[in-house]
C-alpha cells in the first residue's frame, strides 16, 4: 500500500468519527461532502480503489461514505457540483 | 519625505466626545474635554516647552518647564497636568514664563555633558531644542559642581545603550515600560538630584533583567541617554518610510528611517492602527538578517541534490526551472506540479504564486504555510460565522471586561497586541486563561489571571464542552441574543448536546484534569462578566481537533452574545504577519481568492475570464498529501516561496522523504534553507525592506509595505514569480504590486474597494471594503452574519490517537519565544540570539528528578517517530507529565519528533500533543548528526560564476 492510501484511511476514518455524534445518515452524507470538498482526485481515486477489499480499515461510517462518493463520481475521479 | 521627527503634542489624547472652548495666546480653540493644556497650545500651532512629557503616556509634572499663566489662576501651572476648562484664557510664552524655564534648563544643562557636536542625538535631542526654545545661551551655575557626568555606560542590550550621564532623570522611560510595555523592568532610585534609572535590581544591567528590549523607553527618551547602537554607528537618519513589520500578525508599522540606502532604525510608527506606536524586539531591532552574510543573492542550480550548487544568472536560473517543469508536466500531468505561498509575502506576492499555479501549471495543487498554523480557524470560522476572520480590531480590548486566552502567548507569541491586552487588564478586566503551561500572563506585574484551567494537552474541546455545560445548565446562555441571530434549531441541538451530565465539568475532569469547580467558576465569569473576548492562538488550531476547537469558541461567543461589537468577538492571533493575507488571496488548494470554492462554476469564469485560462474544478493536494504523493511518484516539482518546509512541517523525515522524491524542487528564498538541501534551483529572495506590497494582519488590517532599499537580489519576489510563469508562457507584465492589486479588487469582493492608491490616503483598510463597508469594517457581523444566522455546530471530544503509555510517557508540547520567530531563519541571524541561544525542553522538577536530569543537562528526546537531543531547563510552570519546547533552531530538529497526526477537517498538524520519553543523554542524535553532514554536504557552492 503506497503513502497516499495510508493516508486517506487515517484521513477519512478521523472524518468520519468526527461527524459521528450526528447520527449515521447525517454523518455519512457530512463525510462524503467534507471528502468531495477537500480531497484532491488522486486522493478520491486511491480511496476508491481500496474499497473492495473488506479489510483495508475504513471504519463504516468512512466506508459508506466514499461508497456513496464513487457511485456519485466520473471515472476521472471528477464530481460535478458546479 | 525628509526626516522630520513624529510629531508629539505632550500629552495623550482624550477620548471626551464633550468639546470645551478655550483661548491660547489670542487664539480660540475647541478640544475634548480633558484635554491638557500642553496638547491644546500643540493642537493650536504653538508649542510649550517640555521635558518630562509626551503624548504616549500620562503626564507626570515633574521638570516644571511646561509652565503657563492661567487668567484667573493664581502661580504658574504645569501644561501637562492642567486640563482645560471652558473659557479658560492661557498665555504660554510671558516674559516672567521665559525666565523661570531659563534658570529650570539651565539646572538641567548644568549636569550634562554638552558634548552635542559629537553626540548620536545632535539635532535629534528634545534637550538640545528646549535649551533653544527657552533661549538658554549661557549657564551660571557652572558644570563644576557634583554631577553625573562620566558614569559608566550600560551597553549590555544588544541594540540599545544606556548612558546615566545624559540622563535627565524625567521618567519618561520608566512611565514607558509601565504604561505603555507593561514589564515594569526600570526604576527610578534615589530622589531629587540622586534620582538614577536603573533596570532591575542594583545587580542587573539591562539584559540580565526584566526587560524585553520593545524600544518603548529609547523611542521615549528625549535625550540620548537611551540610544540605538546603530544610530551611533551609522549617523542619524536622514528621511523614513512608513512601513509594515514582516515578523508577526500584528502587523505593527514603523517609520523605516534611512541614511542613504543604509537603515538606521526602525521607529515604531504611532498613526499605525495596529500598534499604536508600540513596537516589539523582533519589528524594531531585529532587522540586521537583510545583510546578513548568509543571505544569498545569486541564482544557483544544479541537477542533483548530491551535487554542489552552481551560480548562474538569472536567465539562466529561470530558464533551468522552466525546461523541468514543463518536461515533468508533459510526462506526468499538471498533477504532478504544485506550489507553496508563504505568508511572509505580500499579498500581491501570495496572488501571483496562486495564479501562477493554477493558471501557468494548470492545477489547484497550492497550499500555504497557514497549512500548518490557522487552517483550522479558516474552516471554523467559516463554518460558524461564514467568513473565516477574527470578527475584531485590536482597539477592541480596550471595551473588554473578561478576557479569555485559550492556547496563545500573546507575550511572546504578539506582544505588542499582549501589552495593549495588559494595559486593559491593570485597568480591571478579567483574565481567564486556558493553557497547559503557566504562560506569563497568569501572573506578571500587576495581573494575575482570575482562573487558570491547566488543561492536559489535547484537551480543549472538552474543556470548552464542559463550559457551554455549565453556561447552559445554569441557565447563563443569552437566549435573546441566540433568537435573534443564530439557527435556534442548531442551538437547541447543541444545547441539548452539552447539557448532557457526561459534558459536566465534574465528568471530564478525569479527561482534562481542570479542577471543576475552577472551571465553573471561570464559565460563570465569562458568561455574566460583561464584554467577553476570546483570543487563541496555535495552541487551539495545532491539534487533531483544532477545527473542532475553533468551532466550540464560537459556540461559546455566541452561546453568550459576545459577538458583534467592540469589546467581545472571536480573535485568532495569527502567527506570521500575512498569514490572514496568504488565506484571503486563495493559497489553499479548495479555494480561489476571497475563500470561494473550485467547485463554484459562476467563481471559476469569473476568473477564467480574467486569466484567459481554463480552471480545474477539483481541489488540489495540501502540502502532507503532495509528499504523499511525491513518495508515491505522482507529484514530481514544486515551487516554494518564502517557506521552510522541512523545519516547519512535521515528521522532518517524512518531509525529506518527499522533498528527496521530486525531480525539480524550486526553492525561493533568503537564505539556503533547510528544504533547499533538497532542492535543484535556489531563487534568492527579497527582504520586506526591499519590495513594495501589502500584508494583512490578524484584524483583517490590509496595511502597505514599502520599498526603502533596492533588492540584494535584484528582484522582488512577485517579478521573480513573474519570469519564471513567463518562461512558461504566462505573459504578465505587471510593473507594480499596484497592478496586482487590482486585479485582487476586481476578483475579490470583500477587496472590492481596496487600491494603492486609496492605501496611500487612508493609510490601512480592514476588510471587508465594499459598497456596504466603503471604509472597511473593524468589528464584523455588527447587524447579522456574514452567513445569516449564526451557526451552532456540536463539536464531540474525540481524544488524539497520539496516547501515552509506558515508553512514552510524557505529553510534549511545542511553542514560541518572544525573541525568536518561527524557524528563526532570520531572527538566529541578528542579536536576538542573546536572549535564546538554543531551543531548551521545560520539564516538572517531579518529573526531572524522576529521570535523575538536573537543569542544564543534555536529554534524548524521543517519540515514536524519531528523536533528538537538547537540554532541560526543570520549571513548574508545565504541570507533571507535559514537557514543552519551541523550535526556533535547526539544530534541535523539534519535528523529527512530531507525528503525522493532524486536524481532522484541514490536516493542519498535531504540534502540541505527542507522546515522548526523555532520557539522559550526552550529545547529539544519530539523526542529527546524519543530518547536518548532509546539511554540509547539500550546501556546498561552486564559487567561478560562469560569463553571462
Ligand atoms: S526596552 Fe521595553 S521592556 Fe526594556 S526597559 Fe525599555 S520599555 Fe522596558
Ligand atoms: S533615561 Fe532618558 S527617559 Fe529615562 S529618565 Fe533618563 S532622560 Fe528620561
Ligand atoms: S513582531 Fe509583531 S509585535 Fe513585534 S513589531 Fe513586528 S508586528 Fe509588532
Ligand atoms: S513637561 Fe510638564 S512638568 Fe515636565
Amino acid at each position: 500500500m503506497n503513502e497516499t492510501a495510508h493516508s486517506v484511511i487515517r484521513m477519512a476514518n478521523q472524518i468520519a468519527r468526527n461527524f459521528e455524534i450526528l447520527g449515521k445518515e447525517a454523518a455519512v452524507a457530512a463525510t462524503q461532502d467534507h471528502i468531495a470538498s477537500f480531497w484532491d482526485r488522486r486522493m478520491k481515486a486511491a480511496a476508491f480503489g481500496l474499497l473492495p477489499s473488506a479489510d483495508v480499515g475504513f471504519s463504516p461510517l468512512a466506508r459508506e461514505a466514499l461508497e456513496r462518493l464513487a457511485g456519485e463520481t466520473d471515472g476521472a475521479g471528477h464530481q460535478d457540483a458546479g | 519625505m525628509g526626516y522630520e521627527r513624529q510629531a508629539d503634542l505632550g500629552t495623550p489624547p482624550s477620548a471626551s466626545a464633550d468639546s470645551v472652548e478655550l483661548t491660547i495666546d489670542g487664539r480660540q480653540i475647541s478640544v475634548p474635554a480633558g484635554t491638557s493644556v500642553m496638547r491644546a497650545a500643540a493642537q493650536s500651532g504653538g508649542h510649550i516647552p517640555k521635558l518630562c512629557a509626551t503624548d504616549s503616556i500620562k503626564s507626570f509634572g515633574s521638570c516644571r518647564l511646561c509652565l503657563v499663566e492661567i487668567d484667573g489662576m493664581r502661580g504658574t501651572p504645569a501644561s501637562c497636568t492642567t486640563p482645560v476648562s471652558e473659557g479658560m484664557v492661557v498665555h504660554t510664552q510671558t516674559q516672567r514664563l521665559q525666565k523661570l524655564r531659563r534658570s529650570v534648563m539651565e539646572l538641567y544643562i548644568s549636569d550634562h555633558p554638552l558634548d552635542c557636536l559629537t553626540c548620536s542625538a545632535n539635532n535629534d535631542c528634545e534637550l538640545q531644542d528646549e535649551a533653544a526654545a527657552v533661549g538658554l545661551r549661557d549657564v551660571r551655575f557652572g558644570y563644576e559642581g557634583s554631577n553625573h557626568l562620566g558614569l559608566d555606560v550600560d551597553s549590555s542590550n544588544p541594540y540599545f545603550d544606556f548612558d546615566p550621564s545624559k540622563c535627565i532623570a524625567c521618567s519618561r522611560c520608566v512611565r514607558a515600560c509601565d504604561e505603555i510595555q507593561g514589564t515594569f523592568a526600570l526604576t527610578m532610585d534615589g530622589r531629587g538630584f540622586e534620582s538614577k534609572i536603573s533596570a532591575g535590581t542594583r545587580d542587573d544591567d539591562f539584559l540580565s533583567s526584566e526587560c524585553v528590549s520593545c524600544g518603548a523607553c529609547v523611542q521615549a527618551c528625549p535625550t540620548a541617554a537611551l540610544d540605538e547602537k546603530a544610530v551611533k554607528e551609522i549617523g542619524r537618519p536622514e528621511r523614513a518610510v512608513v512601513t509594515t513589520c514582516a515578523y508577526c500578525g500584528v502587523g505593527c508599522t514603523f517609520r523605516a528611517e534611512m541614511r542613504g540606502e543604509q537603515l538606521v532604525r526602525m521607529v515604531p510608527w504611532k498613526d499605525g492602527k495596529a500598534n499604536r506606536g508600540h513596537s516589539c524586539v523582533k519589528g524594531r531591532f531585529a532587522w540586521g538578517y537583510a545583510n546578513h552574510q548568509d543571505r544569498i543573492t545569486s541564482p544557483m542550480i544544479r541537477d542533483h541534490i548530491d551535487e554542489p550548487w552552481r551560480e548562474v544568472s538569472w536567465d539562466e536560473a529561470i530558464a533551468f526551472a522552466a525546461a523541468r517543469i514543463d518536461a515533468i508536466r508533459i510526462r506526468h500531468g499538471s498533477e504532478a506540479l504544485g506550489g507553496i505561498t508563504s505568508s511572509r509575502c505580500t499579498n500581491e506576492e501570495t496572488f501571483l504564486v496562486q495564479k501562477m499555479v493554477r493558471s501557468v501549471f494548470g492545477t489547484n495543487n497550492v497550499d500555504t504555510c497557514a497549512r500548518v498554523c490557522h487552517s483550522p480557524t479558516g474552516y471554523g470560522l467559516k463554518t460558524a460565522f461564514g467568513t473565516s476572520a477574527g470578527t475584531q480590531d485590536f482597539d477592541s480590548v480596550e471595551h473588554s471586561d473578561v478576557i479569555l486566552v485559550i492556547g496563545a502567548n500573546p507575550t511572546d507569541g504578539h506582544p505588542v497586541f499582549a501589552s495593549r491586552m495588559k494595559r486593559r487588564l491593570r485597568q480591571g478586566a478579567k483574565l481567564i486563561v486556558i493553557d497547559p503551561r503557566r504562560i506569563d500572563l497568569v501572573r506578571s506585574p500587576h495581573i494575575e489571571a482570575a482562573h487558570h484551567l491547566p488543561l492536559q494537552p489535547g484537551t480543549n474541546v472538552a474543556v470548552l464542552t464542559a463550559m457551554a455545560h455549565v453556561i447552559v445548565t445554569e441557565n447563563l446562555a443569552d437566549e435573546t441574543f441566540i433568537r435573534e441571530r443564530c439557527d435556534w434549531q442548531e442551538y437547541d441541538d447543541w444545547r441539548q448536546f452539552v447539557s448532557d451530565s457526561r459534558h459536566s465539568p465534574e465528568a471530564l475532569e478525569s479527561v482534562t484534569r481542570v479542577p471543576a469547580n475552577e472551571l465553573r467558576q471561570a464559565a460563570r465569569l465569562f458568561a455574566t462578566g460583561g464584554n467577553g473576548a476570546i483570543y487563541y492562538g496555535l495552541g487551539v488550531t495545532e491539534h487533531s481537533q483544532g477545527s473542532s476547537t475553533v468551532m466550540a469558541i464560537a459556540n461559546l461567543a455566541m452561546a453568550t452574545g459576545n459577538i458583534g461589537r467592540p469589546g467581545v468577538g472571536v480573535n485568532p492571533l495569527r502567527g506570521q504577519n500575512n498569514v490572514q493575507g496568504a488565506c484571503d488571496m486563495g493559497s489553499f488548494p479548495h479555494e480561489l481568492p476571497g475563500y470561494r470554492h473550485v467547485h463554484e462554476a459562476d467563481t471559476r469564469q469569473l476568473f477564467e475570464r480574467e486569466w484567459g485560462t481554463t480552471l480545474d474544478a477539483e481541489p488540489g493536494l495540501r502540502i502532507p498529501n503532495m509528499l504523499d504523493a511525491a513518495v508515491d511518484g505522482t507529484f514530481k516539482a514544486i515551487y516554494i516561496q518564502g517557506e521552510d518546509i522541512l523545519q516547519s512541517d512535521p515528521n522532518t523525515r517524512h518531509v525529506a522523504a518527499g522533498l528527496a522524491a521530486m525531480e525539480c524542487v524550486v526553492v525561493h528564498d533568503l537564505f539556503l534553507n533547510e528544504t533547499a538541501n533538497y532542492a535543484h534551483v535556489f531563487l534568492p529572495g527579497s527582504t520586506f525592506l526591499e519590495k513594495n506590497g501589502t500584508f494583512t494582519n490578524a484584524e483583517r488590517r490590509i496595511q502597505p509595505v514599502r520599498k526603502v532599499m533596492q533588492p540584494a537580489n535584484g528582484f522582488e519576489d512577485w517579478e521573480v514569480t513573474q519570469l519564471l510563469a513567463n518562461a512558461l508562457g504566462a505573459g504578465w507584465s505587471y510593473s507594480h504590486p499596484a497592478e496586482i492589486l487590482d486585479e485582487i479588487a476586481c476578483l475579490t469582493p470583500s477587496f472590492a474597494g481596496v487600491s494603492w492608491s486609496r492605501l496611500e490616503q487612508v493609510g490601512s483598510l480592514q476588510w471587508p471594503v465594499n459598497e456596504q463597508h466603503p471604509d472597511g469594517a473593524p468589528v464584523m457581523h455588527m447587524d447579522g452574519f456574514v452567513r445569516g444566522k449564526g451557526k451552532f455546530v456540536v463539536t464531540d471530544y474525540v481524544p488524539t490517537d497520539e496516547k501515552t503509555g509506558p515508553r512514552f510517557p510524557l505529553l510534549l508540547t511545542t511553542g514560541r519565544i518572544l525573541s525568536h520567530y518561527n524557524v528563526g531563519a532570520q531572527t538566529r541571524r541578528t542579536k536576538n540570539t542573546a536572549w535564546h541561544p538554543e531551543d531548551l525542553l521545560e520539564m516538572h522538577p517531579a518529573d526531572a528528578e524522576n529521570r535523575g536530569l538536573k537543569d542544564g543537562d543534555w536529554t534524548r528526546l524521543a517519540s515514536r517517530t524519531g528523536e533528538t537531543t537538547l537540554r532541560v531547563k526543570v520549571t513548574d510552570r508545565v504541570a507533571p507529565g507535559v514537557v514543552y519546547t519551541t523550535f526556533h533552531h535547526p539544530e534541535t530538529q523539534a519535528n523529527v519528533v512530531t507525528t503525522d497526526y493532524s486536524d481532522w477537517a484541514t490536516n493542519c498538524p498535531e504540534y502540541k500533543v505527542t507522546a515522548v520519553q526523555v532520557m539522559p543523554s550526552n550529545g547529539p542524535s544519530d539523526w542529527q548528526e546524519d543530518y547536518s553532514k548532509r546539511t554540509d554536504r547539500s550546501r556546498r557552492v561552486i564559487e567561478d560564476v560562469p560569463a553571462e
